[in-house]
């Protein structure tokens, strides 16, 4: 399972958390929704500009930018 | 029984409408103490027993970093309710439940509404919800807040942790030995020390310091300074060791193991699947089009402008009724009352710039019920999605895009409900500089202004002038809000995690209870205050009023004018006093006595202290090449921009002026030796970005909290319209235009 940065998944590839770097007011924010290792996430699709991008886990869509995705770690499936 | 019940819970949780199916009407908004969070209070009575029940604001945690978490929290801890209505969707519970965890950890008694019992079936899940009331120890009520199903259950279930005073269990998550240590250590130290213990939980006050809450932090730091530096102390150990050994820190892990619970939780027979849990749902297939990189933009655009025609075009009616009411009143008031300066303030004064503002109401209204659409179903969420990587590139957010469309982004709208439109924004910073920034579009009322200086100067290129003046406003809104996010509202731009909730239908009554609460408090709040400052402007454009000798020449050149006809004409102004069937000559001498009767309230107006300033300003206003006139007209434009033409109009001594005979005062503006094409434009700079009308400066006061801010916008956009017009007037200038 190779493990990739966030921003470089492809859309409706799927994954599961490895780490979360980022600390503080972001770092909390994406774990509070649920982004801590172990979670299972699918890429779903991004905006018209590429950027935020959005996520599918634990059964609800989530979305970041990029820029706060680039935070997280993920061990994609293929 | 008489207690308070707090409901808390997620975003999209369904907490409104199970409150709304509660409280029905008998709800009241107001703000939390000090912050611009709205507090939503409503009574629920059942056998005789009486339920004050307080909304709070959702959150996904209770963190001290946005303000509705510290403002939930604070509301928890310094209000202490009788019981949490912890609202919980079942179809999203692995996530919902994380909030759950920190109310009970926080020792607050907790009842769960297990709600949208009913989507969740349907999608696939089910959920013992006996099983996970034993596991976390509180009780578990299946709810569909639409229908209302299982509500008296779930406050009979609330009633039943009311009466249970203290016999509460308390949970204590594990959160890995490294961290249970360190918390063993500090709870022993913050009982022996007795360390604020008198407002929080000692296990609570712990877990705090080693999440690195600043808002705990800085109190304990108040209180007690030593006790606070040993906690500190322990958890600087504690991240240390974590850092060496597994290099993570302290509130990482918490979050992580607060999750492992959750799900260790649920996979004790809690919940059970059947079919793919990630599966698309009827929701993921609207947005596969709806969200479309081609077609998302198109539909996004086609929905905007369908709002925007909804509100502008369906409120006309319901505007010219209340616009008609206040000339009614004003007819009566003017029929009835004797002449005098009393009888023109209430009319001028209170009914004029009463209704003005009241006349706003329909509009605001029909804006509010289609956002409330918009926000309730879900689509809100999408239009910030797709446009958010525009707005940040400027420091605002995607939501921002709804602010400046109301408010006259596609030319034409309010910045009123603008800047209240500003409310579906969650992030302080954005929010602030969206609402600064919206005043710069190009609202219904500056639209005239415009038609008359384009039709007046440049009326070849009419259609093409008004698209260049919208494309301007954009550009200036937009520059300035990227201007004030480097300079004065400087920080990094508020986390874009953001949830797109499944789209749902709106509940009618949902929609109903929305858009009433915020035009109400538009009613409140600009009504009183309006009343006053319109009673100020108006003082402002009367006195100190010509003194007599002046209004006697008037008078004296009315008397010559009468004299010189025969009695039979002279005297025929008077009897039709509308100005029909005159014969020619009686016509002409009518025409003769309005041009006396324009210089005289030219000169009235040149003599008032509106007048003095506009004058006093020419020194200033030469070097964008405007005269007095123009700046009495625009002094006047800042109690409404409707105020600009109009005094343009008695200023320029044209007599009455009504909106059919705009055409005349621009014929005349294009004829006037003291106006060319360079100083219209320079007017249309200015008028596009000067200080907002003063309804729109009250609610900028209110939605930023602060009257700093409201004197901020004023000040600072009449300085930027001063330096853009002038720059626009002198070079033009030197490029010979």
């Amino acid at each position: 399972m190779p493990r990739v940065n966030m921003r470089q998944m492809r859309s409706k590839q799927s994954g599961t958390i490895a780490a979360i770097t980022a600390a503080g007011e972001l770092g909390r924010r994406i774990r509070d929704m649920g982004l801590v290792p172990g979670t299972r996430i699918t890429v779903q699709g991004r905006a018209p500009l590429y950027d935020p991008v959005a996520l599918r886990l634990m059964g609800f869509t989530l979305t970041l930018r990029n820029s706060e995705a680039d935070y997280i770690d993920v061990e994609v499936d293929d | 029984m008489e207690a308070m019940i707090a409901l808390a819970g997620n975003p999209n949780c369904g907490k409104t409408t199970l409150f709304n199916s509660l409280t029905g009407a008998r709800q009241h908004v107001g703000n939390y103490p000090g912050v611009t969070v709205e507090k939503k209070e409503g009574i629920y009575r059942l056998n005789g027993h009486r339920f004050n029940i307080v909304d709070l604001p959702g959150t996904y945690s209770l963190t001290a970093y946005s303000l509705e978490e510290v403002v939930a929290r604070d509301f928890l801890i310094n209000e202490k309710p009788g019981v949490v209505i912890n609202i919980v969707d079942a179809s999203n519970l692995e996530r919902n439940l994380y909030l759950t965890l920190q109310f009970i950890e926080m020792g607050m008694p907790v009842c769960i509404a297990l709600n949208m019992i009913d989507m969740a079936y349907s999608r696939g899940i089910k959920i013992d919800h006996e099983a996970l009331s034993r596991l976390l120890g509180v009780p578990v009520v299946p709810t569909m807040a639409r229908s209302g199903q299982g509500k008296e259950d779930l406050i009979r279930a609330a009633r039943q942790v009311l009466e249970k005073e203290g016999g509460r269990t308390e949970l204590k998550i594990s959160y890995g030995p490294d961290i249970d240590v360190g918390l063993d250590r500090m709870e022993a130290i913050i009982r022996e020390a007795d360390f604020m213990t008198d407002t929080y939980p000692s296990r609570w006050l712990a877990l705090k310091y080693m999440e690195s809450d600043e808002q705990i932090r800085c109190l304990g730091k108040q209180r007690d300074a030593q006790t606070a530096e040993k906690l500190e102390g322990i958890v600087q150990e504690v991240a240390n060791h974590l850092q060496l050994t597994i290099d993570s820190f302290p509130e990482a892990i918490i979050a992580d193991y607060r999750y492992g619970y959750i799900r260790s939780v649920l996979k004790q027979g809690v919940i059970s699947y059947s079919g793919d849990r990630n599966r698309l749902f009827v929701s993921d297939k609207i947005d596969k089009v709806v969200v479309n990189r081609f077609a998302g933009p198109l539909i996004m655009l086609g929905v905007l402008l369908g709002l925007y025609h909804f509100t502008f075009t369906y409120s006309e009616v319901p505007v010219a009724w209340t616009e008609a009411m206040f000339g009614w009143l004003g007819g009566m008031v003017d029929t009835y009352m004797s002449d005098g300066l009393l009888k023109s303030m209430i009319i001028s004064g209170v009914i004029d710039g009463v209704g003005g503002v009241l006349g706003f109401v329909p509009l605001i209204m029909f804006m509010f019920f289609g956002i409330a659409i918009l926000e309730d179903s879900g689509y809100l969420a999408r239009v910030a999605f797709m446009l958010d990587r525009v707005f940040r590139t400027f420091g605002l957010h995607g939501s921002s895009v709804m602010a400046f469309i109301v408010s006259g982004g596609i030319a034409g709208g309010c910045a009123v409900p603008g800047v209240m439109a500003t409310r579906t924004l969650k992030s302080p910073r954005e929010r602030l500089a969206t609402l600064l920034t919206v005043p710069f579009m190009n609202c219904g009322a500056k639209l005239p202004v415009f038609a008359l200086l384009v039709a007046a100067f440049f009326a070849e290129k009419e259609a093409l002038m008004m698209f260049a003046i919208t494309i301007v406003s954009w550009i200036g809104a937009l520059l300035v809000a990227k201007l004030l996010r480097t300079t004065v509202i400087k920080g990094a731009s508020t986390p874009f995690v953001m949830e797109l909730p499944p789209y749902r239908l709106p509940t009618f009554k949902g929609l109903l209870i929305h858009t009433w609460e915020r035009t109400w408090q538009y009613i409140k709040k600009a009504g009183t205050v309006i009343l006053g400052i319109s009673i100020i402007l108006f003082a402002l454009m009367t006195f100190p009023r010509l003194p007599t000798d002046q209004t006697a020449v008037f008078d004296a050149q009315r008397e010559a004018l009468r004299a010189a006809q025969p009695a039979s004409i002279a005297s025929e102004p008077d009897a039709a006093a509308d100005g029909t069937d005159l014969s020619e000559a009686a016509r002409a001498v009518h025409l003769q006595l309005l041009k006396i009767e324009a210089a005289e309230a030219e000169a009235a107006l040149r003599h008032s202290i509106a007048g003095r300033v506009g004058t006093g300003l020419e020194t200033l206003s030469r070097w964008a090449g405007l005269d007095w006139r123009t700046n009495i007209a625009l002094v006047g434009g800042f109690a409404a921009k409707e105020v600009i033409v109009a005094t343009l109009g008695t200023a320029y001594s044209l007599g009455a002026v009504d909106p059919e005979e705009s055409r005349s005062l621009s014929e005349t503006l294009a004829r006037s030796p003291q106006w060319r094409p360079l100083t219209a434009l320079s007017l249309i700079i200015f008028v596009m970005f000067y200080a907002p009308c003063f309804v729109s400066l009250v609610c900028i006061v209110r939605e930023a909290g602060s009257w700093k801010w409201g004197l901020f916008s004023m000040v600072f956009n009449t300085i930027l319209a001063f330096t853009l017009s002038v720059a626009v007037f002198q070079v033009g200038r030197l490029a010979g235009f």
